[in-house]
């Protein structure tokens, strides 16, 4: 697994799922980190080129993150912090104009 | 031929002049001109085209089924796709007082019995929905009008498409290069530039926002006034908008664009809260599921308006060869500038087709400075 949770951060966690599967995420991280700690490599694929992309600079930068998240497209997830029962599924290509 | 600008309208004339042979030379200003063709919406919009001038209906009409052709042959020249796209346009309507008042427009215009308009046609809510299948309408969506002609391209694309082509014929285009006055000796014309002075027997003002000082230099003058326009851009999304709109059109790359506002603001290019809200506001009262989608540009523009709104063409009684060419839909009448009016104007008399278009209509010359 490429991610791992530093041990010292083990109180308070909660459960998002991401593509479904449960993780267990520390209260305060981001929704791209529970990805990442799911293990899912593409959090994206691009509108123009149909490329695999996941985060990259994890502050709100460069909006390579975007994914689905509790049902709305597009969001930035390195900023949208766990929420218990959260889901969070990849966004492919562009999104569509009904939710 | 020398030609005063290089935006959609003076570049259009100089492809077409110079595809017919003619020495051409562009003059064209900086970045911090006003600049409609770089602002623009991207529509070649039929509908709502001279309803008070048949003969601005008619010419727009020509231009929409040429512009297949122009924009194929740019294509073929300069390897730029247009994205041009002419399955017809809706113009949407909130609220039954809106869809009246397009159905009077409608009627009026087809007792005008233009053979132009024939096709253009109102639709009802359930037949717009029909035509949008899968789509979700806002509840206070009365209907649209449609016209099977309209279309939209890349307007960004035409242009550098029509300047790529200036290159292919050899056509000197000039950037940074203002024209600073106009003087004529011995029936050529001067113009001063701050990078030296440009001659030439024969002069077109093409300046957009330029051209009303320029105008008086060569005995014409350009009656225009600024009205600026406001554009929203969304994200990319998957298509849901196979037809154009004259306010919500999808580009082909999935971006939703939502414009215009018209606002009289002298020459202020700034965007606006209240402006940008409008937008959003009748986007969403058309196509709801909008509200979700992230908007990721908004810009002005400056149109380019005549007193009618219509073209003006025009020719120097005072300074044989000056003319002045300026209109409002320069991306829609692009391909009837480079194909039509290029040649008329390389001809030297506009002539009784082009009549309806000169500035005798807006009466004496003095009126004309206070109109603009
Ligand atoms: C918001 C908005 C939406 C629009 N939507 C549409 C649409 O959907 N469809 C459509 O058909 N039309 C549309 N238009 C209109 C269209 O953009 C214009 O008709 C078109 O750009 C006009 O082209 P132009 O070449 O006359 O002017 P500009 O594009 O303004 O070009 C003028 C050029 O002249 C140069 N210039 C100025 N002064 C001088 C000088 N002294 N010396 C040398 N060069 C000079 C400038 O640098 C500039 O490049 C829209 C306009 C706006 C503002
Ligand atoms: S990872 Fe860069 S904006 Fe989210």
């Amino acid at each position: 697994m490429m991610f791992r949770k530093p041990p010292e951060a083990a109180a308070g966690l909660i459960t998002a799922y991401v593509q479904g599967r449960p993780v267990q995420v520390n209260a305060g991280e981001s929704a791209a980190a529970a990805a990442m700690l799911a293990g899912l490599v593409a959090t994206r694929y691009s509108p123009v080129s149909g490329a695999p992309r996941a985060p990259y600079c994890m502050m709100g930068i460069c909006f390579e993150c975007l994914m689905v998240i509790d049902g709305i497209a597009s969001r930035q997830a390195c900023l949208v912090p766990v929420q218990e029962g959260m889901r969070i599924e990849p966004q492919d290509g562009r999104r569509s104009l009904a939710p | 031929m020398l030609i005063i600008g290089g935006g959609i309208v003076g570049a259009s004339l100089a492809a077409g002049m110079a595809g017919r042979g003619a020495k051409v030379c562009v003059l064209d200003g900086g970045d911090t001109d006003l600049r409609a063709a770089r602002a623009n919406f991207g529509l070649v919009w039929v509908q709502s085209k001279g309803h008070d001038m048949p003969a601005y209906g008619r010419w727009t009409r020509q231009s929409a089924d040429l512009w297949p052709d122009f924009s194929e042959e740019l294509a073929d020249r300069t390897g730029f796709d247009l994205q041009l796209s002419q399955k017809g346009g809706l113009s949407f309507c909130v609220g039954e007082e809106e869809l009246e008042q397009k159905r009077s427009r409608i009627a009026r215009l087809h007792n005008q019995r233009e053979p132009w308009s024939a096709d253009i046609h109102v639709l009802e809510r359930a037949e717009l929905e029909a035509l949008l299948p899968g789509v979700r309408l806002g509840a206070k969506v009365a209907g649209a009008s449609f016209c099977p002609q309209d279309g939209d391209c890349d307007p960004l694309a035409l242009l550098r498409a029509l300047h790529a082509t200036l290159a292919f014929q050899n056509v000197a285009l000039h950037r940074d290069t203002k024209a600073e006055r106009i003087a004529r000796e011995n029936g050529v014309f001067r113009v001063g530039t701050a990078k030296g002075a440009f001659a030439a027997p024969r002069l077109i003002l093409a300046a957009g926002h330029g051209s009303r000082e320029l105008a008086p230099q060569v005995g014409l003058a350009a009656p225009i006034r600024a009205q600026r326009g406001q554009i929203l851009v969304t994200e990319r999304m998957q298509s849901f908008l196979p037809y154009t709109g004259d306010t919500i059109r999808q580009t082909g790359d999935g971006t939703v664009m939502i414009g215009a506002t018209h606002e009289d603001v002298g020459f202020d290019l700034g965007t606006t809260a209240d402006g940008g809200a409008e937008l959003a506001r009748h986007a969403t009262e058309v196509f709801p599921d909008l509200a979700q989608a992230k908007l990721v540009r908004t810009w002005a523009g400056l149109r380019v308006l005549t007193p009618d709104g219509c073209p003006l063409y025009a020719e120097s009684e005072t300074h044989e060869g000056a003319a002045l060419v300026t209109c409002h839909s320069g991306v829609t009448l692009a391909a009837a500038h480079a194909r039509l009016l290029a040649p008329a104007l390389l001809a030297g008399r506009l002539g009784e087709a082009f009549a309806p278009f000169g500035p005798a209509r807006f009466g004496k010359g003095d009126d004309v400075s206070q109109a603009a």
